[in-house]
């Protein structure tokens, strides 16, 4: 069986023949080429996948591309340009939030997502909500500081 | 104008620009036009003979290409084989690529299979029926009901043998002995991305391309080569982005032969990429050894001899690197300390788990676990304060160099090079607030018990032989470096231009660096043993070095003097007589140069930890407080990535102590197959963690200066944790001797300790 | 790790579901997919359909009642999260909730699919049989309301009907001086729960505890109360000794399953502690 699906990835309208059992990790990662979006597991485990549905940052990996169909994704392509870094990514440079990079488009999304509905959490809040991302490289530090000293460009 | 040094400064990685903005290329982001994919039939079963393998089903399925079984393959069937300290007795214990006769883990390959898409390939693998004869399956040091290996009478597949000074009559002339059986569990690196390889065969060249090579490209196109039949020249390994290392991860595995193979005959690019279940399943295992330790003591405390006799559980087979864990067991069990007379023998048992290799301090951190829980313990039975016992037997400067215990088979002479151990302790234990807290040790507060330990460790890295890199000056005057190490997530771009912007006087901005791939240099040794940062990062100063003198020499000559009368500054050369000339205008010359750098001697850079926790003693939860760990790395290039290392290696160190553990079932089953088993450390886990590097002594031993770190932070972390819940749960009689601590784990032991104390008080009453 | 292949359909209605999964044998309920779809990537089950709810409207509702408050089987935790209302009108399901998985996961995670895939270990089925909840379920027989202590018959074993779809769940009114503690422990933050205790009651006139519920999860096959703790409890004060009677009677009832990891008696160990630690936390209400 295949399906068509049609959705709107980091702005453009996207449409594909795929097979329902196609993730949307993958379909993001293959169907469409966009592959800043990591697959780590694909049993909805270490986040790297994570990107932003309709405004919710999702595991991508527990996701079929199919279940897509009419939403707004954004991937971490979505919340970059190629001029400057914009003040998440800066962040992240600034406090070494990132060794190997994998697992770290997740961390955007997740932290961008995160940021924009909680812009003035306590340290203890963005761990818990960054304990669904791992990251074998960094040991965390980095990239709790990062998330925290981002919180002002997201203060309205 | 002064120009204003880039060591030593925390510059912001330049690797960052791509990957923050999902830039990166790993392997899985390759394309190749034709692409097909690859996936891998596995063993279901730990220990059996094969029968027979029938693939004829999964040959039928839609879109398969290609299936291959052991008997498909050249013959004899191509082994991986052993790529640091080669012995002859590790021959007949290399995997096969494929198994053949038997097989001796569950995950082993058993076939490959090529279709048009990973699904597709994934469907046609559950149509193959391997017909194996189930074997008894042994998963420990001391079990004997099977042999692996038809040619050998038992499943030890090699034993090295350590000594050091002169152990007659040590043990039974001291005031004090104790022995006592320790074992640490198997766990292992477990990267954000897993293994995967692309091949691609130019049939017209007669030439294999390979993309995710990592961390050994250079040795890897080596054995590609041989097993391909082909020389070095047509195989090329490229390197990418790769998502972590730590050791497990870009060695060769069977998969590197099977996907080029498939490649050649199809003459269809073909790729590969492990799937996180057989990750956990087939990438190299790690730790896992049970050792018997003794000390022989004076009654002040100080060490007169220590002997071990470790066993550690390498698995089904002998990994490229396996050999680096029972050697680094036997050699770095004395750590900093004196031990005047030493003797140990290290045997590599075989049994039926996936094969071992090297994980972020291989052999180290066991062997620290095994020493730091034995010091406590004869501590104690000496009524010495744990603290002063170390003092006693650290090493002092002006004991340094201190050569190391040798080794046999294939012996190495290496010596701890420099070292301020005692003052780092102390920068370590006023960090920690150790005398302040003292008061808590084995204190029960608010339902909680507290505990505090020190522990003192040292990490080898700079490994050798040499290292390549090669600048060239651009026609547009900026420098393209290339170096032979590879990048796995550290910041090796960044570390390495740095030390070639100070070497050459030029910015950033005017420099580029190409790593890992067999295309740069002639020669590469890969990132490894902590020893990029002072490989790579010295031979580019020898290049470098090399290169501004034939600037000198061609700028000399347009300025029509002689090459004694310029000098070379921040990028411009600089006559005498005040004319000068810039790069671009010798950039048309081609200058370039490729040195090697050689290196024979390691460095050692050492360091304390120490921690404060708590112990839940109703759940057993272990609770870290606070954790230090302080490090001399000699020189820092780069403190800011230096730090990063540090957190992550800590980290690391401590999942491994509390939460991971590869578990094996009664039949050689892997139960830790998924990420919902296997535990890895979250950042709600260890927030409470704090790394401090500081420069006191340098290497002496090259120009550099700085030493190999990377390793260190995960180290000290078992023995250390295990020493903190000792002295926590001391009131209650609980001493750990096994790892890991997991919640379950120290409430057993509360428990078990509770029931000898009442026992013996029942047989006293 | 590729899923194995399935058709697919996403319904407008209930019916229309109930329908597709009545017809065609082999095929399973799609809700947020977050328990489903790792099952479906290590290829332990292998339907011939999955149904899609996403479609279907009705089901994503949370609605506050004079005598209950009813969860929409289609309900994702974030919006239990997120809805200020239940902080007062349920305080238990809001402190249990939050325990559950992670950031992402709760985004798509949804009451019925957690209901019907009766993790024993699983915060929404403990919930469920602690507080007397009901479920109703359609299928192709029409709709029923079955009691939640009915419904688990096993480790990931209920009731439902192949053809069946959870569509609510509901829970009775909430007392406002209700005394009540959640607690569970796992080794990781999100992790499934290796034991976990609920534990509410009121008081009588007489400041006696009534009408107490012990609910455990992770300790057995299924989600459970423990009688035997409760009938302790009630008539009684809460003290010290009441505590610990209340401790060793449930260390001498419950009966939890062994697996490779962890040993039936640390979580018979967990169950009284957290039980003596919920309760403790009662006094203080």
């Amino acid at each position: 069986m295949v399906m068509q699906v049609t959705f709107n990835l980091n702005g453009k309208q996207v449409s594909a023949s795929v097979e329902p059992r196609l993730t949307l990790g993958d379909c993001i990662r293959h169907t469409f080429a966009q592959t800043g979006t990591h697959i780590g597991c694909e049993h909805g485990v270490c986040g790297a996948c994570t990107v932003i549905v309709d405004g919710d940052p999702v595991r991508s990996c527990l996701m079929l591309a199919v279940q897509a169909e009419g939403s707004e994704v954004t991937t971490v392509e979505g919340l970059s340009n190629d001029e400057y870094l914009t003040p998440l990514q800066q962040s992240f440079r600034t406090h070494h939030a990132l060794q190997c990079g994998f697992c770290t488009p997740g961390f955007i999304t997740t932290a961008h997502a995160f940021l924009t509905k909680e812009p003035d959490a306590t340290e203890e809040r963005v761990r818990e909500v960054l304990s669904g991302n791992v990251c074998r490289c960094t040991g965390y530090l980095g990239i709790v500081e990062a998330v925290l000293a981002a919180q002002p460009a997201y203060r309205k | 104008m002064v120009r204003t040094p880039l060591i030593g400064q925390p510059i912001e990685r330049i690797e960052d620009l791509r990957l923050l903005r999902g830039k990166g290329c790993y392997v899985d982001d390759i394309q190749r036009p034709g692409l097909l994919h690859a996936a891998i039939s596995r063993s279901s079963i730990a220990h059996g003979i094969i029968k027979s393998i029938d693939v004829s089903a999964a040959k039928e399925v839609d879109g398969v290409h290609l299936v291959l079984t052991a008997k498909d393959l050249p013959q004899p069937t191509p082994t991986v084989p052993i790529r640091l300290f080669p012995n002859e007795k590790m021959i007949p214990l290399c995997q096969p690529v494929l198994a053949e006769k038997k097989v001796r883990y569950v995950g082993e390959p058993l076939a490959i299979v090529i279709a048009e898409t990973p699904a597709s390939a994934e469907d046609a693998l559950e149509l193959i029926y391997a017909d194996i004869e189930q074997l008894e399956a042994i998963s420990t040091t001391d079990d004997n009901r099977a042999l692996l290996f038809d040619n050998l009478d038992t499943n030890c597949g090699l034993v090295y043998y350590f000594k050091k000074g002169d152990m007659t009559g040590i043990f039974e002339s001291a005031d004090y002995t104790r022995s006592e059986k320790f074992h640490v569990h198997r766990h292992t690196g477990v990267t954000m991305e897993t293994r995967g390889v692309v091949s691609e065969w130019d049939a017209e060249k007669g030439k294999i391309t390979s993309w995710g090579a990592v961390k050994v490209p250079f040795a890897n196109r080596r054995i590609l080569a041989s097993l391909m039949n082909l020389r070095e020249e047509s195989v090329e390994m490229i390197e990418g982005d790769a998502g972590g290392s730590f050791g497990v991860r870009g060695e060769f595995f069977p998969e590197d032969f099977l996907v080029p193979h498939c490649a050649r005959i199809l003459n269809r690019p073909v790729k590969w990429i492990e799937d996180r279940r057989e990750h956990l399943l087939a990438v190299s295992h790690a730790r896992d050894a049970d050792c018997v330790l003794e000390i022989a003591c004076r009654k002040d405390g100080r060490i007169l001899g220590m002997r071990a006799d470790i066993k550690t559980n390498v698995g089904a087979y002998f990994r490229p690197t396996t050999a680096i864990t029972p050697r680094n067991l036997g050699q770095f069990v004395l750590g900093p300390y004196r031990v005047p007379g030493y003797e140990a023998s290290v045997s590599a048992m075989h049994s039926n788990k996936s094969p071992s290799g090297t994980y972020r301090g291989p052999g180290r951190y066991e062997a620290d676990f095994f020493r730091e829980r034995l010091f406590d313990l004869v501590a104690k039975d000496l009524n010495i304060d744990r603290v002063e016992f170390r003092r006693r037997n650290l090493l002092r400067e002006d004991e340094l160099p201190c050569a190391f215990p040798s080794v046999e088979p294939n012996p190495v002479l290496t010596e701890l090079d420099s070292g301020a151990y005692e003052e780092v302790l102390d920068i370590c234990l006023k960090e920690v607030k150790w005398d302040e807290k003292q008061h808590l040790q084995g204190q029960l507060v608010d339902g909680l018990y507290h505990g505090l330990a020190i522990a003192c460790f040292v990490e080898g890295g700079a490994a050798g032989p040499r290292e390549n890199a090669k600048v060239v000056l651009e026609s547009d005057g900026t420098v393209s470096i290339y170096v032979g190490s590879s990048a796995v997530g550290q910041g090796l771009q960044t570390i390495l231009m740095q030390i070639a912007a100070d070497e050459l006087e030029l910015p950033l901005e005017k420099l580029r660096l190409f790593h890992g791939s067999t295309t740069y240099v002639k020669e590469g040794f890969g990132s490894f043993h902590s020893r990029s940062t002072v490989m790579g990062g010295n031979a580019i100063m020898l290049a470098a070095t090399e290169l501004k003198r034939q600037i000198l020499e061609a700028a000399a000559e347009i300025m029509q003097c002689s090459a004694n009368e310029v000098t070379y500054q921040d990028g411009i050369v600089i006559a005498e007589n005040g004319s000068s000339v810039a790069l671009e205008a010798i950039a048309d010359r081609k200058l370039s140069y490729e040195a090697s750098f050689a290196n024979t001697k390691h460095t050692y850079t050492y360091g304390s930890h120490a921690v404060h926790l708590t112990v839940d003693p109703e759940t057993g939860r272990v609770t870290i407080l606070d954790y230090i760990a302080v490090e001399d790395a000699g020189r820092i290039i780069n403190p800011l990535t230096l730090h990063g290392q540090g957190i992550g290696a800590i980290v690391q160190g401590l999942g491994g102590t509390l939460l991971e553990n590869l578990v094996y079932g009664e039949d050689g089953q892997m139960l830790s197959a998924s990420l919902a088993d296997y535990l890895l450390p979250l950042a709600t886990d260890f927030p409470n963690i704090r790394s401090i590097s500081v420069e006191l002594r340098r290497s002496p031993n090259h120009p550099l200066g700085a030493k190999g770190a990377g390793e260190g932070g995960t180290i000290p972390a078992g023995g250390l944790i295990a020493n903190a819940v000792a002295a926590a749960l001391e009131s209650l009689g609980v001493q750990p001797l096994q790892l890991p601590l997991t919640p379950d784990r120290v409430w057993l032991m509360i428990q078990d300790a509770e029931l000898a104390r009442s026992t013996a008080a029942a047989s006293v009453a | 790790m590729k899923m194995p292949k399935f058709e697919y359909a996403s319904p407008n209605s209930v019916e229309e579901a109930v329908r597709l999964l009545a017809e065609n044998e082999g095929s399973k309920v799609l809700s947020g997919g977050q328990s489903l779809l790792p099952i479906l990537a290590f290829r332990l089950n292998y339907p011939s359909l999955l149904v899609d709810l996403k479609n279907v409207d009705g089901l994503s509702g949370i609605h506050i009642g004079p005598e209950d408050v009813r969860l929409g089987g289609r309900v994702r935790w974030c919006q239990i999260g997120d809805d200020k209302r239940l902080e007062a009108a349920h305080p238990l399901l809001v402190s249990v909730i939050s325990n559950v998985a992670h950031y992402q996961i709760r985004n798509r995670g949804t009451v019925g699919g957690s209901l019907a895939h009766g993790d024993p270990a699983a915060e929404m089925p403990g919930f469920a049989v602690a507080c007397d909840c009901t479920l109703t379920a359609v299928g192709s027989g029409g709709a029923r309301k079955i009691a939640a202590g009915d419904f688990y018959t096993g480790a990931l074993e209920t009731v439902l009907e192949p053809d069946e779809i959870i569509t609510e769940l509901s829970i009775p009114k909430w007392p406002v001086d209700r005394r009540w503690g959640f607690q569970e422990f796992s080794q990781r933050k999100g992790d499934f729960a290796i034991a976990g205790v609920t534990v509410f009651y009121d008081h009588n006139p007489k400041g006696e505890i009534q009408d107490a519920h012990v609910g455990v999860i992770g300790a057995a096959s299924v989600p459970m109360r423990l009688q035997e703790v409760e009938n302790l409890l009630n008539g009684n004060r809460l003290t010290g000794e009441l505590v610990a009677a209340a401790k060793e009677c449930a260390l001498r009832v419950v009966d939890p399953m062994e697996d490779s990891q962890i040993s039936a008696n640390y979580r018979r160990s967990l169950v009284g502690t957290l039980l003596s630690r919920v309760l403790n936390g009662t006094a203080g209400h």
